[in-house]
Formats: C-alpha cells, sequence, structure tokens
C-alpha cells in the first residue's frame, strides 16, 4: 500500500475518532454526571439515611407480629393507618433529607467552582453558561426528585419483605398486612408529590438559590437569606404589611390547592383521590412560579459568563 | 491565516485601565510569548481572547468574536489558566470521560498515551496527585485536544524544573506543528526563549515591544566592555548597562554587531536581560514600540 493512502486511511480514522458535531444534548448529559460526581451527598445522604432506616426496622422487626395482633383488633381504616405509618415516615424522612441536600447543593452550585478557581477549567470546555446552569437546576428540579422516589421505593420494599418475613415468623398470616398496605397507590401519591411539588411548585426557590450563589463573592447563605429578611421588614416598615412574608410562606408551605396536591410542606402521603393534576396545572401560582424561576436562571447564566474566580 | 487579531483592545475596572488599546496579529503556527511585569495585563488580554471577559475594540479569534461565542470557540481553542484549576474532587479517569463526552475534539487514546508516560494512576482524584502531576494530567488532556490555539498562562508556576522542562519538552515534541499557535505567559522567561518563535513585552496595558525572535538576536545585542572603554560605549546609546565580574555589560538595540565588537565580548542578549532594559527605562520602553 503506498503512503498516500496510507496517509488517507489514517485522516479519515482521524475524522471518525474526532466527529466535529455533536449532540446539542450531550454536553447537558456529561454536565449533569459531572454535578453527581461532585456532589455525592445528593445519592449518599439519602441512601445512609434509608440504611438507617431499614436497620431500624429490623431491630423494629421484633415487635411486629406482637404489634400487628394488635392492630388487627382495629377497623379495616385503622388498620391501614397503623400499617402504613412507618413507611409514610420512611417516605417522609427520605423527602425531608434530599430536600435539604438540594438546598445545600443550590447554593454551593455556582459559588464552589469560582472559589476552586475550577470554572476556568469548565469555562475552557466547549459547553456554554446555559448547558451549565441547566445542567444544575436539573439536579434539584429533576435529578433528586426522582431519585428520591427510587430509593424510597426500594427502602419501602425492603421494608416490605422484613415485616413479611418477621409476620410469618411470628406465626401471623400477611394476608391482613398486604391487603392494608396499598404500596402502589403510595407511590403514585409520592411521586406526584415529588414531581409536582418538589420540582415544579419549588422550582423559583431552587433557581433563587442558584441566583444567589452566582451571586455571592462569599457566604452564599447570607447572600440568599438576607434579601428575603430586609425586604419583608422593609414592607412591613414601609406599608405595615406582610405581603412578601406571606407569599413565601406561601411558596414554602403552601400550594396553589392545599389538599390537591399536598403542598411540599404538608406532606401527608395522601391518598390517590385527592391528587387533582388538572387543578394543579390549571394555578396561575405554578406558572407564575416557572416564568420567575426562569426569570432566575437566565440572570444566573448571565452572571456566570461575567464571573471568574474569586 | 490570522489566528487572533486585535484592533485598538481596550479594558478597564473602574478607573485602572488594563488594557490601552492593544493591537495584535498572530499568524498560525506561531508560538507567542507574552512578557510582562505583574499586573501588566497578560492575564487581561488572554482572558478576552478567550472569551472570559468583555471588552472595547475589535477582536477576532480564529474568525469570531471571543466574548459572544465562548462555548464555540472552546471547540478550537485551550487553554491552561494556571497549574491548579482541575477540580480537587475529580478522578483522572471521570476527567477524562468528561473532557471527552463535551469535546468533539478530544483523542482519548491520545490521552492516555501521555498520561502512560507518567506515574499519574486513573483512579486517583486530583486532589492526591502533586503539582507536578496535575500539571502533567492537565497537559495531557489539553495536548489530546485538537485545537488550534493554545493559550497557556503561566502553566508552570510553582513546579519544579523538572517538571517545567517536561512540560515545555512536549509541548514542543507533542503537540505543536504548524497549523497550531500557542500564547504563553510566564516569569520564567529563560525556559521558554528557545521555544519562542514571537515575543511580546506588555507593561501597563501596552505593548512595549513587539517582534520574532530572528529580529530579537539581530537587534539585541550586548558587549562586554572594559572600563577604559566606556564613554565611547556609551555614545552608542546603550538601553541597558550593568556591573559584572571584569567589567561592564552593555546592552544594545539595533546597532551594528561589527561596531561594537570593537569594544569587547559581543552576542545576542536574552529575553530576561533585555525584559529588565525594557521595564526599567520607560522612556526606551516607547522607543522600542516603534
Amino acid at each position: 500500500m503506498n503512503t498516500q493512502s496510507n496517509a488517507a486511511r489514517e485522516s479519515l480514522i482521524a475524522d471518525q475518532a474526532a466527529p466535529a458535531v455533536m449532540s446539542p444534548t450531550r454536553p447537558l448529559y456529561w454536565s449533569v454526571r459531572r454535578e453527581l460526581w461532585e456532589s455525592r451527598s445528593i445519592y449518599i445522604a439519602p441512601l445512609t439515611v434509608a440504611a438507617l432506616v431499614v436497620l431500624g426496622f429490623v431491630v423494629r422487626s421484633i415487635r411486629l407480629p406482637q404489634n400487628m395482633r394488635l392492630i388487627l383488633d382495629l377497623t379495616p381504616a385503622e388498620q391501614q393507618i397503623r400499617i402504613q405509618q412507618p413507611y409514610t415516615f420512611a417516605g417522609l424522612l427520605l423527602m425531608a433529607v434530599t430536600f435539604i441536600v438540594a438546598i445545600i447543593y443550590c447554593l454551593d452550585a455556582l459559588y464552589g467552582e469560582r472559589r476552586d478557581r475550577s470554572i476556568l477549567f469548565w469555562k475552557s470546555m466547549p459547553v456554554s453558561d446555559t448547558t451549565t446552569v441547566l445542567s444544575k437546576a436539573a439536579i434539584p428540579v429533576v435529578v433528586i426528585p426522582l431519585l428520591t422516589f427510587a430509593i424510597t421505593v426500594v427502602t419501602q420494599l425492603i421494608m416490605v419483605v422484613i415485616e413479611s418475613v418477621a409476620l410469618s415468623a411470628g406465626g401471623l398470616s400477611v394476608a391482613t398486612f398486604w391487603a392494608r398496605l396499598s404500596l402502589f397507590d403510595m407511590w403514585v401519591v409520592l411521586l406526584n408529590h415529588l414531581v409536582t411539588g418538589h420540582g415544579l411548585w419549588y422550582a423559583p426557590l431552587f433557581g433563587y438559590l442558584l441566583l444567589a450563589s452566582a451571586w455571592a463573592r462569599r457566604a452564599p447563605f447570607l447572600w440568599a437569606g438576607l434579601p428575603l429578611l430586609v425586604f419583608s421588614l422593609v414592607e412591613k416598615i414601609t406599608f405595615n404589611t406582610w405581603r412578601f412574608a406571606h407569599m413565601l410562606s406561601y411558596r414554602l408551605v403552601g400550594g396553589p390547592d392545599d389538599d390537591a396536591f399536598g403542598a411540599p410542606g404538608r406532606v401527608g402521603i395522601h391518598s390517590m383521590a385527592h391528587i387533582h393534576l388538572g387543578r394543579f396545572f390549571a394555578s396561575p401560582g405554578l406558572w407564575i412560579g416557572l416564568a420567575v424561576t426562569a426569570v432566575f436562571l437566565a440572570l444566573a447564566i448571565r452572571l456566570r459568563r461575567y464571573r471568574g474566580p474569586i | 491565516m490570522a489566528y487572533i487579531e486585535a484592533q485598538g483592545l481596550r479594558k478597564t475596572f473602574g478607573t485602572t485601565v488594563a488594557l490601552d488599546g492593544i493591537n495584535l496579529d498572530v499568524e498560525e503556527g506561531r508560538i507567542l510569548g507574552l512578557i510582562g511585569p505583574n499586573g501588566a495585563g497578560k492575564t487581561t488580554a488572554l482572558n478576552a481572547i478567550l472569551g472570559l471577559t468583555p471588552y472595547e475594540g475589535e477582536l477576532r479569534v480564529l474568525g469570531r468574536e471571543p466574548w459572544n461565542s465562548r462555548d464555540q470557540l472552546m471547540r478550537d481553542v485551550c487553554f491552561i489558566a494556571d497549574v491548579a484549576v482541575l477540580p480537587r474532587w475529580i478522578r483522572v479517569s471521570q476527567a477524562l470521560d468528561y473532557v471527552a463526552g463535551v469535546h468533539p475534539r478530544f483523542d482519548r487514546a491520545k490521552a492516555e498515551g501521555f498520561l502512560a508516560k507518567t506515574t499519574i494512576r486513573r483512579e486517583s482524584k486530583v486532589r492526591e496527585l502533586s503539582k507536578g502531576m496535575v500539571a502533567q494530567l492537565h497537559l495531557a488532556l489539553v495536548m489530546a485536544i485538537d485545537a488550534k490555539l493554545l493559550v497557556l498562562d503561566e502553566p508552570t508556576l510553582g513546579l519544579d524544573i523538572l517538571y517545567r522542562k517536561q512540560f515545555y519538552d512536549s509541548l514542543l515534541n507533542d503537540y505543536f506543528d504548524h497549523s497550531r499557535t500557542i500564547v504563553v505567559t510566564t516569569h520564567q522567561v529563560e525556559e521558554i526563549q528557545d521555544i519562542l518563535t514571537d515575543l511580546m513585552f506588555i507593561n501597563r496595558g501596552r505593548i512595549v515591544l513587539s517582534c520574532t525572535m530572528e529580529e530579537f538576536e539581530t537587534r539585541f545585542v550586548e558587549a562586554m566592555v572594559q572600563p577604559a572603554q566606556l564613554p565611547a560605549a556609551r555614545s552608542l546609546k546603550p538601553i541597558h548597562e550593568r556591573q559584572v565580574l571584569g567589567g561592564s555589560v552593555l546592552l544594545f538595540d539595533g546597532v551594528d554587531r561589527q561596531q561594537l565588537a570593537a569594544f569587547g565580548n559581543v552576542r545576542s542578549s536574552n529575553i530576561a536581560d533585555v525584559f529588565v532594559a525594557v521595564m526599567s527605562n520607560p522612556a526606551q520602553a516607547q522607543g522600542a514600540a516603534r
């Protein structure tokens, strides 16, 4: 083979090895993975809590048969509440943990990279500020709710196995237990709550925290908290009203329809009958919140473009 | 083809002028050394070129406006900002995965090849590596990217001499070719003298000297002058004078070598001495710019 065709072949191989065009979602995908490499607490924290819950449940399993005998004397509705209680608590606990993880994550997301100067490495890659900020926003809005759901489902399944074994060992039938524990309904309610509440309803909160972390030169926590406090108090002094504070608390613990989707603050794992997705998606509060989120993220993108290492 | 073109590039921070109307024209296949004292505007100039900071004036890098298209520009431009910007938490394998994931011109096999020559392990985290190894890792990542322009801002700061030498050796032997351009700033000027094709001195936001290395070698000549001949030598207007054991060394700009040979030993000067001469004498600096 002559050298010319060798060279041609080599250049062909080189072209294949380094395609100049890349699907636009690829940088987003790798940016999200990058976030998970850096912030391992996103999954380590809930997994640790899940392990502790399972451990606690194993200890408790000694008394489960005795407990179940008491429950069997109750009405079916009461039975269901009592049987589901530990499962509901496990779900609530995991949700609370991942919510706190999401807040801590957001406050560090656009601040940490400037503090450790690694922003200069990230900016040396062909990844736009928009892709970067969106990948960081996707963590609390999409990744954490879905991860919380997955971990909760697995934890509850392990608990079911433990309880079934314990009941059988105690000489009890598992029939009532399985009949009263409507796990599937719980999961539908949980997924709905996580996606609509923690993801969509809280999106402006996460957007705001990301903006604070893009803005702050130090102590992003204070930059996030103080403006809200100052704004509320100035409003109180000026107009003698608490509208802003009420708006915040509505966003945090209320919802467009408290019953409808179980506003995150009033978490109770309601029955499926309480899900009204139509009402949720028709509520102006949701859409105003998402519009505000878009503004916060646009500002964060702009700030990241201008900001260098601290 | 001009890789970097700047006309009246200006940047101010409040009342401080960091770049005071710089003109630049860097062609392909060059290795440009950008030398200046601390705070001269080197990093600001590089940041403007890399799209990291807004600026006034005209600037085109590979035909693009850097500030408006940093992400697209970074497909063809690489930079090492300084030795410590790789995130400390990242594993070597993750760094390879990430760059392979987001960079269309990254050749992973090539990067693995460079790393194989080092003692860096794939599963190590950056925080576990020595400063020299971090520089090696960053260089391996960057050299495996088929970029047109590589910008290095103090890439060897704080490294020992072995790593510094190795850094520039691999850059020259394994990376540079005549379709690429490298722009480098450093304070260790002696170490890059032999690899540069072009030289630029920058001070207080202005370019005070700009020439190719060939021009540099013919232009800046120093002569060892005995005390008796000093007055005669000084009449040729040396730009700098320093005392050494057994005489004075006078540095001349654009004086004929034959003429100087009469005073004693004549040789081409080095960047460090010319730098000191130009920087310590603002009037000469103006002259040198012409």
